[in-house]
Order: structure tokens, then C-alpha cells, then sequence
């Protein structure tokens, strides 16, 4: 990366995997995991999340100076929930069935811990195009767990990608299922995402042992 | 009351915050390693949920929603601000945290020392703001109903990080991989614990009570989905079985 120097390049990066907001932070959660049983909604998501945090996290770096410590909270939950509220409309006015698909999940990204903790832990004390980056960073990493646990969720749950079905057709017994493959529906409930989580924590911290917690 | 009792036990049960929609996971997880903290803010998220549901009911109810300025008069009946109410419900459950914060400070320092650490945390929690939220999207229907709602969820969600919280005392002692140590363990085990939380989706829709409303969970809406699919699928499959019978 010519144009960013290491250290901004590093700020990219390195939520992406080793220090990633969902598996080693415990950051967001809470609006992730119910919107992944589709690719679609969790791309989505991760691009609404996308945007607002870089947004947030450029606002809240040029009102730093600004922003009187005592009430930093309610000023910070002000910025994102109208930027939240940006994409709420967006998705209303160009997906409507997704935004009905997503639901009050979009209006969580508020309480979006990522987002908060981003915006106390460097927003508040960087400027304005580290911030930018840091944001964006965080929320790809952010992205990609989503993305991954959604892909899993639909290909084995419903044998679709993006809604095509990639595995063949279960009623007229086209591919994979022809040789009797079936779909495991139980991979579309919600219980089924915290389990998919799990695994791609224990496979992350199998092959980067520096990651292992004490118990 | 039937009513009530009804809404009451499927917020605890059948759309428990933390296994059904996953609502609080953050401080779910982050709180949860012994389990008197775990109370104290699981006592926390119950009063602050009582509380703020109610009120975010009433600014819905009489701000928000479409035609609900109808009361200032006539020529406002077609405003419809429903698109304010992020905004508005954070704002409330932000000063509202703040304000029973000074007032248990000021009138009970016991309770003040025992829950007051945790309350500027529940701000941010998803739970609560979740719970303001799924009100308006199930549109509850009084102020009474709004109130059951916000406490019962509420001690769905304690009872939930009880139970996570009790778990991971003991599982200390137990041998885990050690890539799983700590926060893959937690998930895992809620994943398991959700399943279990799964049986009682038929607690209330046997017998001859008043069938249970229709709501837009996305949970309740994958197991239709599913359900659906798994008719069509038997419903295939007799089809296939009678097509070679009669061969």
C-alpha cells in the first residue's frame, strides 16, 4: 500500500484477523448474529456497519475538542443514531423486503458495542483520517465474521448463495441432493449462528496460539 | 389477563432476549464470569427495561407514530415520525439511565453501591434498546402490556446470564481445548443452551386458549419458513412414494 503509510495500513489490517472486533474483542454481537441467515441481509449489514462507523468515527474525530467529557455518551449515541437513521431510510426507500427481513436489527447497530467502543478508544483521542481508517477497519473485520457465518448458514441451511441455488434443487433432486444430500434446516435457526461463531473462534485460535485465553 | 400471562411467560421463555434474538450479547458475555456480578447487572437490565419500555410506549403512542399527533388537532393527523424514533428512544433510555442513577444515589446508597456501577453500562446495552424497539415493531397495544413486556423480558435476560454465568464458575475445573478457552467455550454453550431454550416454543400453543399473536420475529419467522419447507419436502416425498407404488 503506497499510499498509506505502515502504520495506517496496520490500522486496516489488523482487525481483519488478529484483532478482530467479534472473536478476540467481544465487541457487536448483539445485532449480528440473528440477521446471518442469509448472505444477503448479513452483506448488508456489514456495508450499513461500514458506513457508519466510518462516518461516526470522522464526526466524532472533528468534535473531539468539542464535546464536553460529562455528556461524550449521549453526544456519541446522538451521531450514530442519526447516521443510523440514514440508512435506515436508504434501505426503506431501495430494499424494502430487506428492510423488512432486517427489521429493528438496523436500528441496533446504535447499541452496536463496536461502535461505541471505537469512538471512546481512538476516535476521541485521533485525528480525523486515522480515525476514518480505524473505523472502516474495525467494521470490516467486523464484516467479514458476518459474512462467513452467513455464507455457512445459508449454503448448508438452505443450499442457496445470495439466493441461487448453488447445490442443486432439493424438490426435483438435481445436483448434490441427487446423490442424497439433504439440507439441514437447523442451520437457519438462531441457535445454530452462536455455535458457527464457536467453531471459527476455535479455528482462528488453532492456528494463532498467542490468541488462547486463560480459562 | 390472560393476556398478560401469556405475553408474560413468552418474553421469558419463548423470546428470551439473549437466546432468541440475541439482544445484550456484549455485556452477555462480559459480565458473565462470576455470578454476583452477573446478578447485579441482570437486576440492572430488569429495572431499566420496566422503566424505559413504558415510557418509549407512551412517546410512540403520542409522538411517533402515523397519526399519532391526531390529538393536537386535525391538520396534524397525517404526520407520521416514526423515522425519528432511534433517536428518541436512545435519548430517553440515555437520560433516563442517568436520572434513576442520581436518584438511587441520592435515596438508597445500598442498592446505589449494588447496582449503581452497572447502569451507565446499560446505556449502550442492545437489550434495552432492543426491547423499545421490538415494542413498537409487535405493536403492543396498552400501557399495561407495555410495562409486563419490558419486566418480563427483562427476567429473561437475568435469568439467561445467571445461567451462562453459573455455568462458566464451574466449567474453571473442567478440561477445554485450549483454543476454545474462554470466549469459544461461552458461545458454544449458549448455542446449546438456546436449543434447549427452543422446547418451549409449544408451551403456549396447544390447548384452547386464544391463539397467540402474530409477531415478525425473525426467529419465529425461519422456524415457519422451515417448517413450510418440511412439509413441502414430505409432502414431495409421499408424492415420489405413491408414484412408484403404483409402478
Amino acid at each position: 500500500m503506497a499510499i498509506l503509510s505502515k502504520k495506517d495500513s496496520k490500522l486496516i489490517l489488523d482487525p481483519l484477523a488478529d484483532n478482530n472486533p467479534i472473536t478476540i474483542q467481544v465487541l457487536g454481537i448483539c445485532s449480528a448474529l440473528a440477521i446471518t441467515a442469509e448472505l444477503k441481509a448479513s452483506i448488508v449489514m456489514a456495508l450499513s456497519v461500514v458506513f457508519v462507523m466510518g462516518l461516526g468515527n470522522v464526526v466524532i474525530s472533528l468534535l473531539r475538542n468539542v464535546i464536553p467529557s460529562k455528556i461524550r455518551i449521549i453526544v456519541q449515541l446522538v451521531v450514530v443514531a442519526a447516521l443510523v437513521i440514514v440508512v435506515d431510510q436508504v434501505l426503506k426507500a431501495y430494499a424494502y423486503t430487506l428492510s423488512k427481513t432486517l427489521a429493528v436489527f438496523v436500528g441496533l447497530i446504535i447499541t452496536n458495542c463496536i461502535i461505541m467502543g471505537r469512538f471512546e478508544a481512538f476516535a476521541l483521542g485521533n485525528g480525523v483520517k486515522r480515525s476514518f481508517l480505524d473505523g472502516i477497519g474495525n467494521a470490516a473485520g467486523y464484516g467479514i465474521i458476518l459474512i462467513i457465518v452467513g455464507f455457512f448458514r445459508e449454503l448448508l441451511g438452505s443450499g442457496t448463495l445470495l439466493g441461487y441455488a448453488v447445490l442443486g434443487n432439493p424438490i426435483e433432486k438435481t445436483g448434490l441432493y441427487a446423490i442424497g444430500y439433504e439440507n439441514n434446516g437447523f442451520m437457519l435457526l438462531s441457535p445454530m449462528a452462536l455455535i458457527v461463531v464457536g467453531i471459527l473462534i476455535w479455528v482462528q485460535r488453532s492456528r494463532n496460539p498467542a490468541l488462547i485465553e486463560e480459562n | 389477563m390472560l393476556e398478560h400471562t401469556e405475553l408474560f411467560f413468552k418474553s421469558i421463555f419463548i423470546d428470551n432476549m439473549v437466546f432468541a434474538t440475541f439482544l445484550g450479547m456484549c455485556s452477555y458475555l462480559a459480565v458473565s464470569k462470576k455470578v454476583t456480578t452477573a446478578v447485579g447487572l441482570g437486576a440492572a437490565v430488569i429495572f431499566v427495561l420496566a422503566v424505559t419500555v413504558p415510557l418509549n410506549w407512551l412517546l410512540d403512542q403520542y409522538l411517533l407514530r402515523d397519526g399519532a399527533l391526531a390529538w393536537l388537532g386535525p391538520e396534524y393527523a397525517d404526520y407520521n415520525l416514526s423515522f425519528l424514533s432511534f433517536i428518541l428512544f436512545i435519548a430517553t433510555i440515555a437520560t433516563m439511565v442517568q436520572q434513576v442513577e442520581i436518584v438511587v444515589e441520592k435515596f438508597s446508597p445500598a442498592l446505589y453501591n449494588s447496582l449503581g456501577i452497572f447502569l451507565p453500562l446499560i446505556a449502550v446495552n442492545c437489550a434495552i434498546l432492543g426491547g423499545s424497539l421490538f415494542m413498537q415493531a409487535r405493536e403492543i397495544s396498552s400501557l399495561g402490556l407495555a410495562f409486563n413486556y419490558g419486566l418480563s423480558s427483562g427476567i429473561g435476560w437475568f435469568l439467561a446470564i445467571l445461567a451462562i454465568a453459573a455455568i462458566r464458575e464451574k466449567i474453571r475445573y473442567s478440561n477445554v481445548p485450549p483454543p476454545l478457552r474462554g470466549l469459544g467455550i461461552t458461545f458454544i454453550i449458549t448455542g446449546l443452551m438456546a436449543i434447549g431454550f427452543m422446547s418451549f416454543g409449544g408451551m403456549l400453543t396447544g390447548g384452547d386458549e386464544v391463539p397467540v399473536a402474530e409477531e415478525n420475529t425473525t426467529a419465529q419467522k425461519e422456524k415457519e419458513e422451515e417448517k413450510t419447507k418440511l412439509e413441502e419436502e414430505t409432502a414431495q416425498n409421499t408424492v415420489t412414494y405413491n408414484a412408484i407404488e403404483k409402478e
